[in-house]
């Protein structure tokens, strides 16, 4: 016990633009791990159906837009069953909303162990991000459970899945660290995020179809990363309409842009946090 | 051997507070209104003024060697819980910097991290990864925490459904388990009953043994002379001093006995009062002694204020009100209620003097601020002065009971008890 320890803690204000501090968030993945799981396992005790919530909250949103869109409203599905239209848009936009939405809430949610103990910060919008991944892999099951049911084929295009997934998780890992971020100073954000959700949804093809935006509005609409993620989706799972082509990939890159920013700006926040809240 | 476990340079904390908000008439108070969004955006961006400024430490520095136990004492906002934030590396300082050799464990609540829905089980492994264990390391000493606390049988509860105690003590077994080298504890000890806090005790003077080192903070100043060799004084966020904790204590002690047990004012125009009352003298001091004098629990006290009265048909009688730290009144006593002399007939102007006089084994522990009424014809209060005089009851250590905590209730009297065997079982 007497040799000089060699990890060495120094703490003094960080000036500027601090370092992501990585290492450290590694270092902490066993944290990561446990705080998804209690996001996921919290929620559902003492609720009668448990963890069943995961798989009947895709059934029930898809039945929902089924009935409204593809019955009463009518919407054009590509040739494909309107359930499986859905249910395929409704896997990564189900991820993406969970994942922003308890992103955004994270840091002021777990303000009891911020200021209590010290850990990376950047673990809870990871873990908040995260937590979405649950929710994803129970619609997945349910997915493929209807397209067993409607006896279609699996396709080899299913394999470019991950990239799209990839995107999506990364578009909100952004949207979760800048809102994160913002909400520790202003709560407003714990307000705005639900009208801002509502209104990408709509503008990311969720109840309709890619192929009625106009032409001359295709460009921007396809910098939206979640139009392009959804399109992939529609089109690795059932082979409806197109693959999403170049303006994906520089919405890709934005994306990118987006959670490297968010980063350091929730690093900069970070260190004062506790004497905002 | 490396110097030191512990090195704290310089170290400065600012918190910015809110600007003393300014008065305004109606319309400016519509418009300010309007306007705090925007001047609320604003102010996150303009560095802060003066008078918004709190300098919560200013320049402290020590130095703590390996397996020390080492006391942080100060009154309340004195900076000691921003001195552990800033070493379990919760917030950052503003200037200056500390070196901690090792791996950092913070006791600063218990508990933390629980999650009242999950089991204790896998409240332990969720509380060791947030306190930084691995979940290798958790599985290796899980049976040792479970024994320590002593929650094998609901193990499987949601933690919801434990008793406080039994959280606190499963919350507190994973906390020691962490094995730090610098362990920072607040005020932990507050919590639990007198076994576990002996446990507790216990368990930090195991951890000083093994060569670890301890930074203890603590009101409880009998805890503090218990587990500290040395131990470092904090007053409005400056080092008051540092050294050998019974030498430090006792300074503590004096600087705070001679707060304000006494007060005098020669003149009556500058004196606190109005045109029916001014006051001359006020003291509070151990009965047949001096206000500079230690007061203990087994103390009997001589309030005495001595004042002018002005007017010329006046019944004026006197009330002190007993208010404890928690800003809880203790009790309240009135001259008129048991009075040596005779005050049924009006008094001519002059300089009065009353005592009252408090038995001993009557107040709790702690700081008591008096608060002085003058009321007239028994009821109708015409003179009121908050926070009068202020002094601090000491906890002798001559009664038992709790040692290391303040025992609750606003008074701690001492009463007469039997216990006797009336039958069998």
């Amino acid at each position: 016990m007497s040799s000089a320890p060699a990890n060495q803690v120094v703490i003094e204000p960080s000036r500027g633009w601090a370092s992501l501090g990585l290492k450290d968030v590694w270092e902490y993945r066993e944290l990561l791990v446990y705080l998804v799981a209690r996001e996921t396992q919290g929620v559902y005790r003492q609720t009668a159906l448990g963890l069943s919530w995961l798989f009947l909250r895709p059934v029930l949103n898809m039945l929902l837009l089924t009935f409204v869109f593809g019955r009463l409203v009518g919407v054009k599905s590509d040739d494909v069953p309107y359930p499986l239209f859905s249910l395929a848009a409704l896997l990564p936009w189900g991820f993406f909303s969970n994942a922003v939405l308890r992103g955004s809430r994270s840091l002021v949610d777990n303000m009891h162990l911020i200021s209590k103990v010290y850990f990376p910060r950047l673990v809870i919008p990871l873990a908040g991000a995260a937590s979405g991944l649950v929710d994803l892999a129970a619609a997945f099951v349910v997915f493929f459970t209807t397209l067993l049911l409607y006896r279609m084929p699996l396709r080899w295009e299913m394999l470019w899945l991950p990239l799209f997934m990839l995107v999506a998780l990364g578009f909100a890992l952004a949207a979760g660290l800048w809102l994160a971020t913002l909400s520790v100073k202003y709560r407003d954000v714990t307000f705005a995020v639900n009208f801002l959700l509502q209104a990408l949804m709509y503008m990311s093809p969720v109840i309709y179809s890619a192929s009625i935006v106009p032409p001359s509005l295709s460009f921007v609409y396809a910098l939206n990363p979640m139009s392009g993620v959804i399109q992939g989706f529609r089109w690795a799972l059932l082979g409806s309409g197109e693959a999403p082509g170049a303006a994906f990939a520089l919405a890709a890159g934005l994306v990118l842009v987006g959670i490297v920013s968010g980063a350091y700006v929730f690093r900069r926040t970070e260190r004062t946090v506790v004497d905002i809240i | 051997m490396s110097g030191f476990a512990l090195r704290v340079e310089d170290l400065s904390k600012r918190y910015r507070i809110g600007a003393p908000p300014k008065s305004a008439n109606g319309g400016q108070a519509v418009l300010g209104r309007l306007a705090a969004p925007f001047r609320y955006l604003a102010s996150t961006f303009r560095p802060p003024a003066e008078d918004e400024i709190l300098w919560a430490l200013r320049g402290v520095s020590f130095e703590v060697r390996p397996g020390e136990v080492i006391g942080v004492i100060g009154r309340n906002g004195a900076g000691k819980s921003t001195l552990l934030k800033i070493l379990s590396r919760i917030t950052e300082p503003t200037s200056g910097r500390a070196i901690i050799a090792g791996r950092v464990g913070s006791l600063l609540e218990v508990g933390t991290g629980f999650h009242p829905e999950l089991t204790g089980r896998e409240n332990i492994y969720l509380s060791g990864a947030v306190l930084g264990m691995r979940r290798t390391e958790i599985a290796r000493k899980f049976d040792e925490i479970v024994a320590f606390a002593e929650t094998e049988k609901f193990l499987d509860t949601p933690v919801k459904r434990y008793s406080s105690g039994m959280y606190v003590r499963l919350a507190f077994a994973v906390a020691a388990h962490l094995e730090p080298e610098v362990l920072l504890v607040d005020e932990v000890l507050a919590v639990g009953d007198a076994a576990f806090q002996q446990k507790c005790l216990g368990k930090m003077g195991n951890v000083a043994t093994q060569g670890r080192t301890v930074v203890f903070v603590s009101h409880n100043l009998v805890a503090v002379q218990g587990l500290c060799q040395r131990a470092i004084w904090l007053h409005n966020g400056r080092m008051a001093g540092c050294g050998e904790t019974a030498q430090l204590v006792s300074e503590y002690l004096s600087a705070a006995r001679h707060a304000n047990t006494a007060q005098m004012w020669p003149e009556p125009s500058a004196a606190p009062g109005n045109d029916k009352v001014r006051l001359h003298r006020l003291s509070v001091r151990p009965r047949g002694g001096t206000p500079a004098d230690p007061i203990t629990m087994e103390t009997p006290l001589a309030v005495e204020v001595e004042y002018w009265s002005l007017s010329a048909d006046a019944h004026l009688g006197i009330r002190w009100r007993f208010v404890t730290e928690q800003q809880a009144v203790a009790f309240t006593t009135a001259s008129s209620e048991l009075s040596l002399e005779n005050d049924s007939q009006p008094l001519p102007p002059g300089l009065y003097r009353s005592v009252c006089y408090v038995p001993s084994n009557l107040l709790n522990e702690g700081l008591h601020h008096l608060t002085l009424l003058v009321v007239r014809n028994a009821g109708q209060v015409i003179f009121r002065l908050d926070e009068a005089l202020t002094f601090d009851v000491l906890n002798s250590g001559a009664r038992p009971g709790f040692r290391y905590s303040r025992e609750q209730g606003a008074v701690r009297p001492l009463l007469d008890w039997t216990t006797q065997r009336v039958g069998d079982v």
